[in-house]
C-alpha cells in the first residue's frame, strides 16, 4: 500500500456538463458524504492533482482546456469520467457539436455511468481510480503526452499536437 | 537543542496540521481525515513525478527548507531573536523568489502577495523582538527562556499584536493571501501554484518548521510559567482554528493596513508607556 491511496487529490472540470453531475460530484465534500475523510482534496490545480475527474461530454470548446489539464498533471495520474455524457457522450452523443466521452481524446481509466451519477457512485469510482493508481505507480507507467487526434489527422503530419 | 528541533519539529508540525483539519471538519460539522493525515499527503506527494517549469524553483525551494530549519534551530539553540527573524525573512524570500522563478500569471499574483504578506507582518515581528528585549533585557532566546519576569504582562499590547500577525504567518483566513491549506477550489493555488510533486513535499515540511517556530514564539510570552505557556499555546492555536473558519478571505489591502495600525497602536504605545513608566531608562 503506498501513500498514493491515502492521499489522492483530485481536479474536477466540467466540460459541457449541465451541470447535474457537478452538483453530485460537490455534494461528495459536504459533510454528508465528506469525502475528506478519506485525505480526497479537491485542488483547483492539475499540478496538485491525482486524479482528473470529468463531466460532461467532448465539444469544440474544451477540447484544448482537457488536453491542457491532462498534459499538466503529474504521473501517476488517472482519469475518472463521472456520468454517461463524460463516458459516451450519452444523449448528446449525435449532436453536431459533441465529439463523443472524455476517452476519445485521452485516456479514460474509470467509467462512473449515470445521469446523474449519484454521490456514491462517484465515491466507488473514485475507490476504483485509487487501485488504478496504485498499479501505474507499481508498474511505473508514464503517460504519453495526449494530442488531439482530429488536429493531427486535419494536418496529414504527426507532429504538434495540442500545445 | 538545534538537532532536536531539526528531526522533531516536522513530526509535531504535521501532527499539529493534522489536529488542525480533524477540528476545522468537527466545526464544519464532518468527521474529515485521520490526524496523520498531512504525513500522508507528504508521503504521496514525494511519490510522485517533480513536474517544474523551470529548474531553479527547486533551488529555491531547499533554500527554503534550509533556511526555516536554520531558523528554527537558531530559535531552539538559544540564539539572538534578531537574527532568528532575520533568518526567517530571508527564507520566505526564497519561496517568493521559487514562485517568481516560473513564467506563470497565477504563480507570480501569489509570489506578490506573498511579498505584502511578508510586508504586512515584518514590522510586528521587529516590534516583538524589540519588547521581549525591553520587558527581559536581551535578545537572547537563551535568555527570554528562562526569565522569570511575567512577559506578556510586561508587554500585552505587544502581544495582542503578535497574535494578529499570527493568523498572517499560520496562512489562516481572513488573511490567507498567497495561498490556503483549505481545499478552495480556486485557480490562483498562490505561490505553489508551479510546484508539484516533491517540491511541493518540501514546501508542507517547511510549514510544518515554520508552525512550531511560531509557537515557540509563543512560549516566549509565557516562559516564566511552562504549564501556563503549554495551555496559552492550545488556546490560541484553537482560536486561529476558530478564526480560520468563520472568516472569508479579505482583500490584501486590508490585511497590510491592518497589521500595520494594529503593530503602531498596540505595539508603539506598550512601548511607549513602558518607556515613560521606567522614566526614559530603558
Amino acid at each position: 500500500m503506498t501513500y498514493l491511496a491515502k492521499s489522492p487529490w483530485i481536479i474536477h472540470y466540467d466540460a459541457s456538463s449541465c451541470n447535474g453531475c457537478d452538483i453530485e460530484v460537490l455534494a461528495c465534500l459536504t459533510p454528508l458524504y465528506d469525502v475528506e475523510r478519506f485525505g480526497i482534496i479537491n485542488t483547483g490545480n492539475p499540478k496538485h492533482a491525482d486524479i482528473f475527474v470529468v463531466t460532461g461530454s467532448v465539444n469544440e470548446q474544451n477540447r484544448q482546456v482537457i488536453l491542457n489539464i491532462y498534459n499538466q498533471m503529474p504521473d501517476p495520474k488517472v482519469v475518472v469520467a463521472v456520468g454517461i455524457c463524460a463516458c459516451s457522450g450519452g444523449v448528446f452523443r449525435e449532436c453536431y457539436n459533441v465529439a463523443g466521452g472524455i476517452d476519445k481524446l485521452i485516456p479514460v481509466d474509470v467509467y462512473v455511468p449515470g445521469c446523474a451519477a449519484r454521490p456514491e457512485s462517484i465515491i466507488d469510482g473514485i475507490v476504483t481510480a485509487l487501485g488504478v493508481l496504485e498499479e501505474k505507480k507499481k508498474n511505473n507507467v508514464h503517460s504519453a503526452e495526449a494530442a488531439d487526434q482530429r488536429d493531427l489527422r486535419g494536418q496529414g503530419q504527426l507532429q504538434g499536437g495540442a500545445e | 537543542m538545534a538537532v532536536v528541533f531539526v528531526l522533531v519539529a516536522p513530526v509535531i508540525g504535521g501532527l499539529v496540521a493534522g489536529i488542525d483539519r480533524k477540528v476545522t471538519a468537527h466545526m464544519q460539522g464532518r468527521v474529515g481525515p485521520s490526524v496523520l493525515q498531512p504525513f500522508y499527503d507528504v508521503g504521496k506527494l514525494f511519490e510522485k513525478e517533480n513536474a517544474v517549469v523551470n529548474e531553479t524553483q527547486i533551488f529555491y525551494v531547499i533554500c527554503y527548507v534550509i533556511f526555516m530549519a536554520f531558523t528554527g534551530a537558531l530559535f531552539f539553540a538559544g540564539g539572538d531573536l534578531l537574527l532568528v527573524i532575520f533568518a526567517l525573512t530571508l527564507s520566505q524570500v526564497f519561496l517568493a523568489l521559487g514562485a517568481f522563478a516560473a513564467y506563470s500569471p497565477y504563480s507570480h499574483v501569489g509570489a506578490e502577495r506573498e511579498l505584502l504578506q511578508i510586508m504586512a507582518y515584518e514590522p510586528m515581528v521587529i516590534l516583538t523582538a524589540v519588547g521581549m528585549f525591553v520587558a527581559t533585557g536581551s535578545f537572547n532566546v537563551a535568555d527570554i527562556w528562562v526569565t522569570s519576569v511575567p512577559v506578556v504582562l510586561v508587554i500585552p499590547g505587544i502581544f495582542l499584536g503578535f497574535v494578529y500577525i499570527l493568523t498572517i504567518k499560520l496562512r489562516k483566513s481572513p488573511f490567507d493571501i498567497s495561498t490556503s491549506h483549505h481545499a478552495h477550489q480556486e485557480i490562483v493555488k498562490g505561490v505553489t501554484t508551479e510546484y508539484s510533486g516533491p517540491s511541493l513535499g518540501l514546501i508542507e515540511i517547511t510549514h510544518w518548521y515554520e508552525t512550531v517556530l511560531l509557537l515557540g514564539f509563543l512560549w516566549l510570552f509565557f516562559g516564566w510559567n511552562p504549564l501556563l505557556a503549554v495551555a496559552a499555546i492550545i488556546v490560541l492555536y484553537l482560536l486561529e482554528i476558530l478564526i480560520d473558519n468563520i472568516n472569508a478571505r479579505l482583500r490584501w489591502q486590508f490585511a497590510v493596513k491592518s497589521a500595520w495600525l494594529v503593530a503602531l497602536i498596540v505595539g508603539i504605545i506598550n512601548l511607549a508607556v513602558l518607556y515613560f513608566l521606567s522614566g526614559g531608562a530603558p
